[in-house]
């Protein structure tokens, strides 16, 4: 899924990283836990989160996920953005809650990131 | 052989500058064209070692050596040290505030993170001095 079609599906507006639409996304992971984000291990994965600060975008960079959706309306501070660009990740903002968007994602086949079980 | 060698000083509370360290380290090894799977892993290991220091300690650094075998990272803190390293490695056990789970941290899963990023791992810890992880991921 391409993140033009994310973008669609959730109804979001893209608050930075417009230049990046055509990038595909195989897998999303969908959490307010970033200990939780640094335990799987899929590439090419979207993180749905409602924890806005740079935190987030520090980890989807240490993580190689170059998009990050906040959900239920949640916009980030000029800071994250800022850092969101340095590190050519694309962020969005939905309307929609969590479990929304995790569930129209899903239902058109975007599916969750494996996660390691050690 | 060369080594190169990175250091930096972390300290206490810093949360606005949290994971720069890990940041720099993850771009350097980027640079010298590091496969991306070796990169994440080290790139997680560094984080949650950064992050460890950050909320749990008084302070104190991280040293990356990279040689083209292997990446070490050793990561020191000037205490005040773990009383059951057996507990802090079990995944869930957090002695994190509640300041540090809104974050997004402090689920307990950061040694147990780390460990699993590393192929060689050892942690030793003083009560009242220090705590000092031993990290080695290989460069195949």
């Amino acid at each position: 899924m391409t993140l033009k079609e994310v973008k669609e599906l959730l109804e979001a507006e893209i608050i930075t990283g417009t230049e990046y639409l055509e990038r595909e996304v195989k897998t999303a992971f969908a959490c307010d836990l970033m200990s939780d984000v640094l335990a799987f291990v899929d590439d090419k994965t979207l993180l749905l989160t409602g924890l806005v600060n740079s935190h987030t975008i520090r980890t989807a960079e240490m993580m190689d996920i170059s998009a990050v959706v906040f959900v239920r309306g949640k916009k980030p501070d000029e800071d994250t953005i800022r850092l969101a660009e340095e590190n050519e990740i694309a962020i969005m903002s939905t309307p929609h809650i969590m479990y929304v968007s995790s569930g129209i994602l899903y239902s058109k086949g975007l599916k969750g990131a494996q996660i390691v079980h050690k | 052989m060369i080594t190169i060698k990175l250091s930096y000083q972390i300290e206490k509370d810093d949360f606005t500058r949290a994971g720069q360290a890990s940041s720099s380290i993850k771009k350097v090894l980027k640079q010298l064209g590091i496969d991306a799977q070796i990169l994440r892993r080290i790139a997680i290991a560094t984080y949650e070692a950064e992050m460890n220091i950050i909320i749990h300690s008084e302070g104190g650094f991280i040293e990356v050596n990279i040689d083209p075998e292997k990446v070490n990272i050793i990561a020191e803190d000037r205490g005040p040290g773990i009383e059951n390293i057996e507990l802090a490695m079990k995944a869930g056990y957090s002695t994190a505030s509640e300041k540090i789970r809104e974050l997004g941290f402090g689920a307990g899963m950061g040694l147990p993170n780390i460990k699993r990023c590393s192929d060689e791992f050892q942690i030793e810890s003083t009560v009242g001095k220090c705590t000092r992880l031993e990290i080695v991921i290989y460069n195949p």
